[in-house]
């Protein structure tokens, strides 16, 4: 039971990881109806500039860890958000009405460019950074010695996960620009006429959903200690995962998602293989697929002729 | 469309220098906050685990200005071509011209490929590569069922090529069967497989496809990757048996071919025998391929891809249709896989990644969707191309991508042209396929 109990505490962590990456895919695909396949490596660049900023951060003195953390955050956001923007112009806007192919693999394109450029800019190399956020609290102490553990950087990850979720949902309710985003989720063609700025809302989509995988970088290389040049390709096929069982185009569904295979590989690893985690990830893909293909909170799709 | 019409003139008005360096200035200051992070400041682990940095600046400034001088000449040869296109710069008589020699392309190349071994007979280099693009155009003729005809975006292609390749390998490593009782074995499982993996995606569409299929490649990579019993793990399997004439081993030995020709041995006769052999597997599926695109199932492939409501409405099964194009693609890429693992007498899961497909995927779609000879100089361009950047091993693949995001912006639909519908009802539709989203007109 203890056991059962922190695996249920890291699979909740890690599925907040993926639910932070999974709302980029599923905004991209409610408002431009395509999958962002090169938003996997916009999550792993996010991780690097989270690492490098760190690294110079450091290096200029400062010691005081929330205020770096803070800083880091505020740096990898922007940065990483631009990358968003960028990928957004260079590789999508001009395609947006184009045979329906041809998005995706200029996607495909896009992403061996990110994550080779990091490979080529950075090395292949894993990098490894010692733990910033140290230290933790034993929950509960079982009959054989086995202890229930909740460390500071779980706590971290999935406060700034809830404190962003907050503040994306009331950005998305509230704001014009989440308005504008809604209206172009219903029709892009009424909306423009209705004044939005279409182009310019698909942009902000691409931005906000860089920002929170950029988010996700650095709760990953928190977590984990580690980025490597080639994370992006898993996270974010298990990230879209995420959204699709969800229901793509649903943003509580892309949390709720992330949040449901974070669990599963999590108990999968500690009762059945680590080996095979990611096959079974791929395969509740395809499953998922087949009997609920609009997910769990998914509309169901309309065919137009 | 016609509404980008005035929008495409003021691009055109609005030109002059203020208007370039002003788009010039904001790219570069877009690449300086990008690269700065990525590019002028480099980590490295160092001696002691502790992770180091130091900076780049002179490759930060240089990349920044070459933004800002590639800007400037993007906009320029913009204005300077116009909204019209290249098309247009090329005169009509040479059109013809050109349009003319292209129906002499296919015989010439064809007539030139039979006779590479005897040109090149003593370069060992230019015919491994020709056994390369050869099993590449392979892979792209047989890929361009599945995507070309059937329009089902597959991006676990290379997942078949791996079952063929281990079918072969395991057979004939365990049961010691021979390179010709297997190949038919080998492309009769990566067809099972291809059905097998064609039953739970029928019912998607699109981009929901692409995705499965690329979750079902790698699925049989890691499954290959950890079951170390059968497949040997990462380390793979070795000593995969070389093809034989018809149970004639191509060896040095008294009962080798040489010594039943009376020749001398040489071990390019190995070289020239598997030449002939890819040779002959490709002309096998270009065979089949236009053979079946004249047959009902071929019509309600392309028929499929252009519109599958109205195929259905139509009462074409879609069913049977998606999946004997799933069937005969993965058969193809199964027989692919058993050539290349005889060839290279080993094989590891390293050989069969995400961008192993997507190589043979773009180079279906360089070629144009569903063009054979177009998917034949795609690979051919292809593979050429990754050869030219051997050297430059690390910027192959961002250079590779960069080319594919290039190409679809600017030629969606191929470079080299596609394949219109075989048969139309009454006439062609008026407004081509290029200019439209789903294939409506």
């Amino acid at each position: 039971m203890d056991y059962f109990a922190q695996q249920l505490i890291n699979g909740l962590v890690l599925g907040s990881i993926y639910g932070l990456i999974a709302i980029g895919y599923t905004m991209v695909y409610g408002i431009v109806g395509m999958i962002n396949f090169a938003h996997g490596d916009i999550f792993m660049i996010g991780g690097f500039i989270a690492l490098i900023s760190f690294l110079v951060l450091v290096s200029f003195g400062l010691t005081a860890v929330p205020v770096i953390l803070l800083l880091v955050l505020l740096v990898s956001m922007a940065i990483t958000a631009l990358y968003g923007w960028t990928v957004e112009r260079i590789a999508y806007r001009p395609l947006r009405h184009s045979f329906r192919l041809a998005p995706m693999l200029s996607a495909i394109g896009m992403s061996f460019v990110l994550s080779n450029f990091s490979q080529v800019a950075q090395g292949a190399r894993v990098k490894p950074v010692p733990p910033i956020i140290t230290g933790g609290y034993m929950l509960h102490e079982g009959a054989g010695g086995f202890v229930v553990q909740l460390s500071n950087v779980q706590i971290v990850v999935v406060l700034t996960t809830v404190v962003l979720l907050a503040i994306f949902t009331w950005l998305v309710a509230r704001t014009r620009l989440g308005r504008d985003m809604r209206a172009c989720e219903q029709d892009q063609t009424m909306a423009a006429l209705l004044g939005v700025d279409v182009d310019r809302t698909i942009s902000m989509t691409f931005v906000i959903g860089a920002a929170l995988a950029a988010v996700a970088g650095m709760m990953y290389l928190l977590y984990y200690g580690l980025v490597d040049f080639f994370m992006g390709f898993v996270a974010g096929i298990k990230a879209f995962t995420a959204a699709v069982l969800g229901g793509i185009g649903s943003l509580p569904g892309a949390m709720l998602g992330g949040l449901a295979i974070g669990l599963i590989e999590t108990l999968w690893s500690a009762y059945f293989s680590v080996e095979y985690k990611d096959v079974a990830a791929f395969s509740i893909l395809i499953v998922v697929l087949i009997f609920l293909p609009t997910g769990l909170l998914g509309r169901p799709e309309v065919e137009k002729v | 469309m016609t509404a980008t019409a005035p929008e495409r003139t003021a691009v055109r008005s609005a030109g002059g220098t203020p208007f370039i360096l002003k788009k010039a200035f904001l790219s570069a200051f877009v690449a300086l906050i990008l690269f700065s992070l990525m590019v002028g400041i480099r980590t490295e682990a160092g001696p002691s685990g502790q992770l180091i940095y130091w900076t780049r600046f002179g490759e930060l400034a240089s990349l920044v200005a070459a933004v800002f001088g590639g800007s400037i000449v993007v906009e320029l040869l913009r204005q300077w071509i116009g909204p019209d296109g290249a098309a247009a710069l090329v005169p009509q008589p040479v059109q013809r011209m050109t349009a003319a020699a292209g129906r002499l392309v296919a015989p010439l190349l064809l007539i030139f490929t039979l006779l590479v071994p005897v040109i090149f007979y003593d370069q060992r280099y230019i015919l491994d590569l020709a056994i390369l693009v050869l099993t590449y155009v392979m892979l792209g003729w047989g890929l361009n069922v599945v995507v070309g005809l059937a329009g089902l975006l597959d991006l676990g292609y290379v997942a078949f090529y791996a079952v063929g390749a281990y079918s072969y390998a395991l057979l004939a490593t365990n049961f010691g069967l021979s390179f010709w009782v297997c190949l038919p074995l080998a492309g009769i499982l990566a067809a099972f497989w291809g059905m097998l993996l064609g039953f739970p995606v029928l019912r998607l569409r699109g981009d929901y496809l692409a995705i499965v299929t690329l979750a079902f490649g790698e699925i049989i990579r890691l499954v290959i990757i950890n079951w170390q019993s059968l497949t040997g793990g990462p380390n793979g399997v070795s000593g995969i048996p070389r093809p034989t004439l018809f149970g004639i081993p191509l060896t040095p030995g008294g009962d080798g071919l040489a010594a039943k020709l009376g020749i001398e041995f040489s071990p390019t006769h190995r070289i020239v025998f598997l030449f002939y052999v890819i040779l002959a597997m490709a002309l096998l599926t270009n065979w089949v391929t236009i053979r079946l695109r004249r047959l009902p199932i071929g019509r309600a492939w392309e028929a499929l891809r252009e519109d599958e409501v109205a195929c259905r409405a139509l009462g074409i099964n879609t069913t049977t249709t998606k999946l004997t194009a799933f069937a005969t693609g993965a058969m193809f890429g199964g027989l692919a896989g058993a050539f290349f693992a005889t060839r290279q007498g080993f094989i590891s899961p390293e050989s069969f990644t995400f961008q192993e497909s997507a190589l043979v995927l773009a180079i279906v779609v360089l070629g144009g969707m569903g063009s054979q000879l177009g998917v034949a100089l795609a690979a051919l361009a292809m593979i050429g191309g990754f050869e030219l950047f051997r050297g430059l091993e690390q910027y192959r693949m961002l250079v590779f991508g960069m080319a594919m995001v290039l190409l679809m912006i600017w030629r969606p639909r191929g470079l080299i042209g596609h394949r219109a519908p075989t048969v139309y009802l009454k006439q062609a539709q008026a407004i081509s396929s290029d200019l439209v989203k789903e294939g409506h007109g």
